[in-house]
């Protein structure tokens, strides 16, 4: 009874960064430029390697490919851990494993954007806490992926829900909450071992209720107010401005053999910011009011960065156009809403209205281990609700909600979220619609390899933390 | 019009002609060719009308004759069920969470045990999270006030609310206990049953009581306890590990408590003892990981298992906040797919939380001679992508509008002004 679900300590302690792709980039990381500084992730890289196997082909299904089409009768053809080919009456070579889609449906990986797997585990003990580091409003020297435990029993059962990567936040309790760490959905002992190769790193940040809450009314420090938190973001954004003048200076003076060239004095921190300014790392940002996203839309031409995406934005409604305008997209829950005074005003359309402006880029997130076994049942609510509002949304640009745009948002969209021939190769089989509250995964596919059967579940291993435990033996429905 | 109105009731310009306040009388309504899911030994009526008289089921059956005077909804053989359950919580008891000034759900007297603590004289009709839930089908819920710190293992009591307002007469008694409520019984789990069974004595032999004891209970308190310790009112417990449940059925048994457990994340592992006990299991449908070491046994297949051995479930989300408990009938259908008969889950969002807390006379079934309280479905019931089309309670059509709607349409207006620009 009193137990509260992740989402809401999520949602009252954590808060969301923005997270915006810029139009029409290219999601694979450039390699740093000479003026780059602190390539600190190069010394924390993935170790992920696919497990090499046999050719997939599956055949006879309804595919929506992620890029708007939906095929019937369709063979999607899986080859060295990549789409191979999408179309109808394909050829397999003799290696493949053919599996049959009859009735079934099968759509890209799903992704989710806004996860604390890992950095809020399970079980929600003291000791497995490490999702805020609420010590100070900026933390943009923390990194997620240092806090994230591979053993939360909350990645396999978003495995059965088909999400095959996953971006891990810190909590919304600072103005500038750290660095997010995006993942692939694969058992691992360590994090590196699911560390999506080459994506770039997020940068969470939070507006609203949860920063001024934390501080000012928990700890009696600043910030207090919403003035306060614009105050405290632009305030770190002239450091940063500074600091990678600095050190773009001291570069220069370096490239043109300058002997008494001193270098800045290193700041985790600022790395960070600095990155984030140069688009290095992408902006997501937790944001419930329509009038704080405009605000904070504003603050980022002043400081000449773009917002990937803000997440929860209960309100994005209420400026679709602005936000489509600005090329940001918005990262919404298909229903939650009153669970605090700036998500008071939530409506169940609100992702219908979004993909309504032109341009517009609607995003499901879950915030939750719950949600997140069931993206595809929140986008199906959406689809009810906006028909019955005159906002008519197909299955083929719907399942857009939870592959394209969400890999739009982590700068991948070139290497995930659609069935395009030369993506990696993330599927899900499904056993019907995914838009269904029956729809269950059958098969999910990360990197061509099967990481999950529900007609075989030792196919995923469960956590350590499961074993010798009376966890619920498995019965296949 | 009104008739209409009904019919095209998802269209936000015919319901707007209904908005709260105009529909409080109960019109004669039939509805016509329905496939009526009734919850009695009935079972589901294909091709059925329903005609709602002064506000009761006046006739249900098939090819029946219509008054001229009635309005008439077409149902084209859309469902029909009784109107949903909303579960146990905080719907007209928390506005806002986060907002202690909008919060009325817990009592918080430093640790005193106040069984007489009734939340529902707190309970507000005018919530908008009532309008909202109503669109969702839902028609009644069980008020449950919170265990909070500051508060002790008895949280006190609710009554059923049902979602025109009114505050149904039954009340139930709310213990929490396992590790979630340990903080308030010293520490230790075994200090809740340790105190519930001192406030128990306190009640039972008040002349052993001498002037200078430590008393857990106000004379109102007292007064208050004896009164769930006939077998007669509910009393429910909120424990999710099997070891608990076990304590909690020899602790009800020993005391003649009628006891239903709330949470009971682990109850598939206890489920013969809760079937031979008679004693229904109130459970979050969506729970499957294990949030605390009280549910290292949660599982999806929680409600069909407990279904299969014969134990009567109720669903509920863990989390009391009331602002989405229409997402309850999601959980049913996750349930669903995770084993349980449709028909089960449909009878643990009506029939059997209707029965469990003694309001199975108007809500739960739909029954010749009860109050009308239906829900007209534009699909199954328990899929994602179904709208609830008409809502009766109490023989009352419900206005189709909520504070949400009224928020959907002001915007609607905005974004088809720019996107015809």
């Amino acid at each position: 009874m009193t137990r509260l679900c992740c989402f809401l300590v999520a949602a009252a302690l954590s808060g969301c960064a923005t997270q915006a792709a810029r139009p029409a980039k290219t999601s694979a990381p450039a390699p740093a430029p000479a003026t780059t500084i602190a390539p600190a992730a190069s010394f924390y890289p993935s170790t992920y390697q696919p497990p090499p196997g046999a050719p997939t082909l599956i055949r006879n299904a309804t595919v929506l490919t992620g890029t708007g089409t939906r095929l019937e009768h369709a063979d999607v053809l899986l080859v060295d851990g990549k789409i191979s080919a999408v179309g109808t009456a394909l050829s397999a070579p003799a290696s493949a494993s053919v599996v049959d889609g009859t009735g079934r449906w099968v759509t890209p990986g799903l992704i989710d954007i806004h996860s604390h797997l890992g950095v809020y585990p399970m079980p929600a003990v003291a000791g497995n806490d490490d999702g805020n580091e609420a010590t100070s409003p900026s933390t943009a020297n923390v990194w997620a992926e240092h806090s994230v435990w591979p053993q939360d029993p909350g990645f396999r059962t978003a495995l059965a829900g088909g999400i095959t990567t996953l971006q891990i936040l810190p909590g919304s309790a600072n103005l500038i909450g750290g660095r997010s760490v995006v993942l692939k959905n694969v058992p691992s002992v360590t994090y590196q071992g699911m560390k999506f190769p080459d994506a770039p790193q997020g940068l969470k940040m939070a507006c609203g209720e949860n920063p001024k809450r934390v501080y000012g009314a928990g700890k009696k420090v600043f910030p207090s107010t919403r003035m306060g938190n614009m105050a405290g973001y632009r305030a770190q954004w002239a450091e940063a401005q500074e600091y990678l003048r600095d050190n773009l200076e001291y570069q220069k003076k370096l490239a043109a053999g300058a002997k008494d060239a001193k270098a800045p004095k290193r700041d985790l921190r600022l790395d960070t910011l600095a990155a984030a300014l140069q688009g290095q790392i992408l902006i997501h940002m937790h944001c419930y009011r329509a009038d704080e996203m405009a605000a904070v839309l504003d603050m980022s031409r002043e400081f000449g960065y773009h917002v990937a995406a803000f997440h929860h934005a209960v309100e994005a409604y209420k400026i679709s156009d602005l936000l489509a305008h600005n090329g940001v997209c918005a990262a919404m829950w298909a229903d939650w809403w009153g669970f605090k005074m700036e998500s008071y005003d939530g409506i169940p359309e609100n992702m219908a209205f979004v993909d309504a402006a032109p341009g517009g880029c609607a995003i499901v997130h879950s915030d939750s281990d719950e949600g997140i076994q069931r993206l595809n049942q929140e986008a199906a609510k959406v689809l009810a609700y906006g028909a019955r509002a005159g906002l008519d949304v197909p299955p083929e640009r719907a399942i857009r909600w939870l592959t394209a745009n969400p890999a739009k948002s982590l700068g991948l969209e070139s290497r995930i979220g659609t069935l395009e021939p030369g993506k990696m190769a993330d599927v899900v089989v499904w056993n019907g619609t995914p838009f269904s509250v029956y729809a269950l995964a059958d098969l999910v596919y990360i990197d061509g390899a099967l990481r999950y059967d529900r007609a075989h579940p030792e196919v995923a291993p469960r956590s350590d933390f499961l074993l010798g435990q009376p966890a619920a033996p498995e019965v296949t429905p | 019009m009104r008739a209409r109105c009904l019919l095209f009731a998802a269209a936000p310009l015919c319901a707007a002609l209904a908005v709260r306040g105009e529909a409080a009388t109960a019109a004669t309504v039939f509805i016509h060719d329905a496939t009526v899911h009734t919850l009695t030994a009935a079972g589901v009526l294909q091709h059925a009308d329903i005609l709602i008289r002064d506000g009761r089921i006046a006739e249900l059956g098939t090819r029946l004759t219509a008054p001229g005077s009635a309005e008439r909804i077409e149902a084209a053989g859309r469902p029909v069920t009784p109107g949903l359950f909303g579960g146990i919580g905080y719907l007209g008891v928390e506005e806002i969470g986060l907002e202690p000034a909008a919060d009325d759900y817990a009592l918080k007297l430093g640790g005193a045990m106040r069984p007489e603590f009734d939340v529902s004289s707190a309970f507000n009709p005018d919530s908008v999270v009532l309008g909202v839930s109503r669109l969702g089908g839902i028609t009644f819920a069980q008020l449950g006030p919170a265990t909070e710190a500051g508060g002790s293992i008895i949280a006190g009591q609710g009554a059923v609310v049902r979602l025109d307002g009114e505050v149904a007469a039954p009340r139930a008694l709310f213990i929490d206990a396992g590790s979630d409520a340990s903080q308030l019984a010293g520490g230790s789990r075994a200090g809740e049953f340790m105190l519930l069974s001192q406030a128990i004595t306190e009640v039972r032999a008040p002349q052993q009581l001498l002037p200078n004891d430590q008393r857990l209970l106000t004379p109102a308190g007292r007064e208050t306890l004896r009164g769930y310790l006939g077998g007669t009112h509910r009393v429910v417990v909120d424990v999710n590990r099997a070891s608990d449940i076990r304590q909690v059925l020899s602790f009800a048994r020993r005391e003649h408590l009628a006891i239903a457990i709330r949470g009971a994340d682990e109850a598939w592992r206890v489920a013969p003892e809760l079937a031979a006990a008679g004693v229904a299991v109130i459970l979050d449908p969506l729970d499957d990981l294990p949030q605390s070491f009280d549910m290292v046994g949660a599982t999806l297949e929680n409600a069909a298992r407990l279904n299969a051995a014969g134990v009567k479930v109720v669903f509920s989300f863990a989390d009391p906040e009331p602002h989405n408990i229409r997402k309850l009938r999601q959980g049913a259908g996750v349930a669903v797919a995770h084993g349980m008969p449709w028909e089960a889950a449909l009878a643990a969002l009506t029939r059997n939380p209707a029965e469990l807390f003694g309001v199975a006379d108007r809500n739960g079934s739909i029954e010749r001679g009860h109050p009308a309280d239906l829900v007209l479905w534009s699909g199954d019931p328990l899929e994602v992508t179904t709208l609830a089309d008409a809502v009766f309670i109490q023989g009352v059509a419900q206005p189709m509008r909520s504070r949400q709607t009224e928020l959907r349409d002001r915007y609607l207006q905005k974004l088809r002004a720019h996107a015809a620009r």
